[in-house]
Formats: structure tokens, C-alpha cells, sequence
């Protein structure tokens, strides 16, 4: 446990050591905000919650969290790094989760950093900040949801660019299978079931309820279980071609 | 403190390292050596974890590496070839995260930092980021991670490669420091260093090994072994065929040289020892002799032979 914590503080030391944590921060903030006041019509709609800034994370995040992810093995391997890390006394679980933790961490400091975002509801009108502390949490479970398949892909490759299109192109088919779209296509022809399965995959699916408020256990369950899944085919991948 | 039982790495097609078994024990500094691609940093990586051999099975220090690797770990010290490290940090705050991963925390993990830094005189450069050191001092922040935990048992895959004449002189006495109380295999390509460090050698080729012994023994192996270097001033004619004939000579070879000189090698039977009947000879005769010696071996000629075993009749 303590060897998890000893890496969490010198990958997330890292990330404000090298200009990554001022360039992640500063983009997601800007896209955050133009998101929500341009294209979610935030004052327009005249009501007094985070929706329309909630409702844009998944887009946001699918772009910017590879961007984070994709170093995260990836580099250890192409700088060698990786057989000095698991030539000391640490498992590979251990390494795993530290370094997740830390990048999890991470886009948890930038998503708080939107809190003037929540000050200027306040100071507008009457919101209900359950419902923006539910929305909080969702999306901060979402972007780990997006970090461990980050994770994963980055594990498989020496490769930042490589790695960094493949977690897009994953994390768009998480985040599609429960768009309106993808779901119409195959409505009508595929048995319910089928559809009930393909957008229970879907992050819109879970997150959808979460930002508004409502948080159920199984959408908590749902973005754990993922984490735990993609983390644990990130150990899988690295015993397997570590080496390579 | 190291038991290497038939160890075998395959990358698919390729036979990296082909059934080598050997043990070192505490005040053994074991030198190894071969060509590039020969299977040495395979071998390393297998007997510290990183790669799960094919076959076989590493101890260290009574600890199964791929059974029990946290215990067998704790035991080692690595430097991997290149010295890998975190380009960004600082070598103090790579220092204190490897030391942290060690275990020591506090006081006790500040005061081993300074005691490692010390040893490898990283002084000068402990805020400047790894990246931007040159190779030299890359290689001794290498070293200061491996040798950090004071652990038994040392890997180090070329410990010396990019160091100045200083540094390599530094780090072989402090590896003949270290060497009573540990184990230590390491990997060189230079082979004086052989002879500077380490109590055995061994050669190996394609994977697999071709001898092993004390530095002294290969050198034994050389046709030069024992050879006699002779330098006269003048013509010296007839000089070569009266070396020939005296008793133990199995050849004589001509030596290039300053002009005005002639130098020859008198080569013995093998086994057999001319400097007395060399010397007696040059008592006999009016010769103005510069330059008398024993040779005792080209390492660099052994290991030529070993290694490429078509050429070595030439
Ligand atoms: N990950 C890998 N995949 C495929 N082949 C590999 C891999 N690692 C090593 N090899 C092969 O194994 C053989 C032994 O390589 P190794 O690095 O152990 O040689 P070495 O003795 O350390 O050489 P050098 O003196 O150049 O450092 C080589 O033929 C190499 O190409
Ligand atoms: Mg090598």
C-alpha cells in the first residue's frame, strides 16, 4: 500500500514538474467554458444549474484524457524506465493502480478548478447543489472510466501517438453505444435485450442520470467495475509484453 | 548468493540464452563478457525479474525469483543497460523516490541519499534534471539507484560504458570496495576491466556459455601466453633462427618496430616456460638488447578465439 503511495506522489509531482499540468489545465478549463456559455447556451436557457457543462464532459473528455493517458506506459517503455520500476520490490498491481491514481487524481484537480463555473450559478440564482455535487462526482467517475481504458491502450505500445488515437477511438465506441443515433440503427431489428446491453456499455447511459442528480449505485458500480477491468488488462498487457 | 539453474530465453525464432547455469557467491565479482547480441543482458534481466525466462530457474539469495519476487528484489541492486531514468526528475528526487520504493523513509532515507551521492561524486548535479546530464553522470545516477539499498546481491550491466579514465577508476574501486560483502555480475565490453574487478570471468556466445574461469586462467588460454617479447638494436641477422632453436619454442614471430630495431615474439610450446633459455641465450651472444619481457596473454586475443572460432586459426 505504501509503495502505491510513494509512486502516486511522483507521478502526480510529475505532471506539475513538466508543463503538461499547465497545458492540460488551462485547455480543459477554456473548452469547458466554451462549451458550456457558446454551444450550451448556459445563460440563454435561464435556468440556474450545470447541465449544459455537465452534458459536454464526455466530449471533452474523450479528446483530453488520452492526451493525459497515453504517456502513461507508453513512455515508461520507449525511456526503459519500466525495467528499472519493475525491477524493485513492487507487484505490478501496485504499479498499476499508483499510476492510475495519480492521472485519475489529476483531472480530479482540473474538474474542481471549474468551481467558479458553480460560484457564478450561485451568485445568479437558486440551484440545487446536490444536484451539481452529483453531477461532480459522475463526471469525475466518468473521466476514470476514460483513464483506465487510456491506461490499458497505453500499456500496448511504445507508441504516444499510437496509443493516443486508439483510447479515442475506444473511448468514442463507450461513449456512441448509447447515443440516440447508434441506438435508432439498430432499434427495430435487434431484440431489446441487445439494445438494453449495448447502451448499458455506454458512459452517456450512466452518466446521463448521475448529472442530474440522480445518483444510482449501479451507475457508481458500473464506472468501478470498468476502472477495475481496464486496470486489470493493463497488468495483463504489461506481464504479457513488458519487454518488448 | 546467486544460483542460475539451465536458464533459457526465446524471443520467438531467436535463442537468446541457451541453457546457462552458474552460481556466485559473496566476494565474487563475476565479469561477463561477449559479443554484442550474445545473450548477457538477457540473462541479467531474467535473473532480476524483468523477463520471465523460457526455462530454468534464479535464486538469489535462497529467494525463486518468478515465485517469491518481492523477497529477491529486496536482495538485488540493478543497473540496466543505458541506465534508464526518470528524465524529468531531479537525481536527488529520483534518489529519494527509488529509496522511498525501497522502503527507508525519513531521516534514514536522507541520510543513505547523501551517503550514495557521496559515492558516485554526483555532488555537482543533484537539481539538474536527469535529462539534461550528460551520459557519464546519467550512468552514476544508475549506479547510485542500484547500490542505494547496500543490497547483497549487484547487477550492473555495463557499469563504465560513457565514463572519463577518472570515473571508470572510481567506480571499479568502488566496486572492488563493495565486493567482500556482496555478490556482484557484471557486464563489459572492456576487458581490462576484467582484470581491474573481477575474481572470474566467463564468456558467452549465442547464448551460451564458452568458458569460465579467473581472469588469470583465460588469459592462460592465449597462444601469446608466456611469450617472450624481444627487441635488439641493428640487423640482428640470424637472430630468429637461434631462437627457434632453443628448447620449449614453438614459434617465432618478427615484430613490427622503430626502425634500426628488430623485434620478435618467441612463442613457447604450450605449457612451457622460455625465459630462462631466452635469457640465456641473450647472455651468450653480443646482442644489444632494448627491450626483454613476459607476456602474459592478450585477454582481447582469448576472447577473439572463443568468439569467433572460424577466423581464430588465422
Ligand atoms: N525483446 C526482444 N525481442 C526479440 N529479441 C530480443 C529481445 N531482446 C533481446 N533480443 C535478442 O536476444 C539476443 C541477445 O540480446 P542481448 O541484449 O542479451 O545481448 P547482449 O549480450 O547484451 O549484447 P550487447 O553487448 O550488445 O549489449 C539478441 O539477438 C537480441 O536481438
Ligand atoms: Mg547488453
Amino acid at each position: 500500500m505504501s509503495r502505491i503511495g510513494v509512486i502516486f506522489k511522483r507521478e502526480l509531482i510529475g505532471y506539475f514538474a513538466t508543463p503538461i499540468a499547465a497545458v492540460f489545465i488551462v485547455i480543459f478549463l477554456m473548452l469547458a467554458g466554451a462549451f458550456t456559455f457558446y454551444l450550451g447556451d448556459f445563460f440563454a436557457r435561464g435556468q440556474a444549474d450545470l447541465l449544459p457543462f455537465f452534458n459536454f464532459h464526455p466530449w471533452l473528455y474523450l479528446v483530453l484524457i488520452p492526451a493525459l493517458a497515453m504517456r502513461l506506459w507508453a513512455e515508461e517503455r520507449r525511456g526503459g524506465t519500466i525495467e528499472l520500476l519493475f525491477t524493485l520490490p513492487v507487484t505490478l498491481w501496485e504499479a498499476v493502480v499508483g499510476k492510475f491514481l495519480a492521472a485519475w487524481c489529476f483531472t480530479g484537480i482540473a474538474l474542481a478548478l471549474t468551481f467558479p463555473l458553480w460560484v457564478t450559478v450561485n451568485v445568479l440564482g437558486e440551484p440545487d447543489n446536490g444536484v451539481i455535487l452529483a453531477g461532480y462526482i459522475g463526471s469525475f467517475l466518468m473521466a476514470g472510466g476514460f483513464m483506465a481504458i487510456g491506461s490499458c491502450v497505453s500499456a500496448m505500445t511504445k507508441n504516444q501517438v499510437i496509443a493516443f488515437v486508439v483510447s479515442v477511438v475506444v473511448g468514442l465506441g463507450f461513449v456512441l453505444s448509447g447515443f440516440p443515433l447508434v441506438l435508432d440503427f439498430f432499434s427495430g431489428w435487434t431484440p431489446q435485450f441487445f439494445l438494453d446491453l449495448i447502451s448499458s456499455f455506454s458512459f452517456l447511459t450512466h452518466f446521463h442520470d448521475v448529472s442530474r442528480g440522480v445518483i444510482d449505485l449501479r451507475d457508481v458500480v458500473y464506472f468501478l467495475s470498468l476502472i477495475v477491468f481496464w486496470l486489470f488488462a493493463t497488468a495483463l498487457i504489461l506481464e504479457w509484453k513488458k519487454a518488448e | 548468493m546467486v544460483e542460475i539453474r539451465q536458464l533459457r530465453k526465446t524471443f520467438g525464432p531467436i535463442v537468446a540464452v541457451d541453457h546457462v547455469s552458474f552460481t556466485v557467491s559473496r566476494g565474487d565479482v563475476l565479469g561477463f563478457l561477449g559479443p554484442n547480441g550474445a545473450g548477457k543482458s538477457t540473462t541479467m534481466k531474467m535473473i532480476t525479474g524483468f523477463l520471465t525466462p523460457t526455462k530454468g530457474t534464479v535464486t538469489v539469495n535462497g529467494f525463486d525469483i518468478q515465485q517469491q519476487p518481492l523477497d529477491a528484489k529486496k536482495n538485488l541492486g540493478y543497473l540496466p543497460e543505458g541506465a534508464p531514468a526518470y528524465g524529468d526528475m531531479t537525481p536527488l528526487s529520483f534518489l529519494l523516490f527509488i529509496g522511498a520504493m525501497r522502503g527507508f523513509r525519513g531521516d534514514d532515507l536522507r541520510r543513505r541519499v547523501r551517503e550514495t551521492v557521496k559515492k558516485v561524486n554526483l555532488d555537482g548535479v543533484l537539481h539538474q534534471p536527469v535529462e539534461t546530464l550528460s551520459k557519464g553522470f546519467k550512468r552514476r545516477v544508475g549506479l547510485a539507484q542500484a547500490i542505494l539499498h547496500d543490497p547483497s546481491v549487484l547487477i550492473l550491466d555495463e557499469p563504465t560504458d560513457g565514463l572519463d579514465p577518472n570515473q571508470k577508476h572510481e567506480v571499479r574501486s568502488l566496486i572492488r570496495d563493495m565486493a567482500k560483502q556482496k555478490a556482484i555480475i557484471l557486464s563489459t565490453h572492456v576487458l581490462e576491466e576484467v582484470q581491474a574487478v573481477c575474481t572470474r570471468a566467463m564468456i558467452i556466445a549465442k547464448g551460451k556459455v564458452i568458458t569460465d574461469g579467473t581472469p588469470a586462467e583465460l588469459e592462460a588460454q592465449s597462444r601469446y601466453y608466456n611469450s617472450i617479447i624481444l627487441r635488439l638494436k641493428g640487423e640482428a641477422a640470424g637472430v630468429q633462427a637461434m631462437l627457434q632453436r632453443l628448447p620449449g619454442v614453438k614459434t617465432v614471430d618478427v615484430l613490427e618496430g622503430p626502425s634500426g630495431t628488430r623485434g620478435f615474439r618467441v612463442i613457447p610450446e604450450r605449457g612451457q616456460t622460455i625465459i630462462g633459455a631466452v635469457s640465456q641465450g641473450v647472455h651468450d651472444h653480443p646482442w644489444d638488447v632494448i627491450e626483454l619481457s613476459v607476456d602474459r596473454g592478450h585477454l582481447d586475443e582469448v576472447f577473439r578465439s572463443l568468439t569467433m572460432p572460424a577466423q581464430a586459426l588465422t
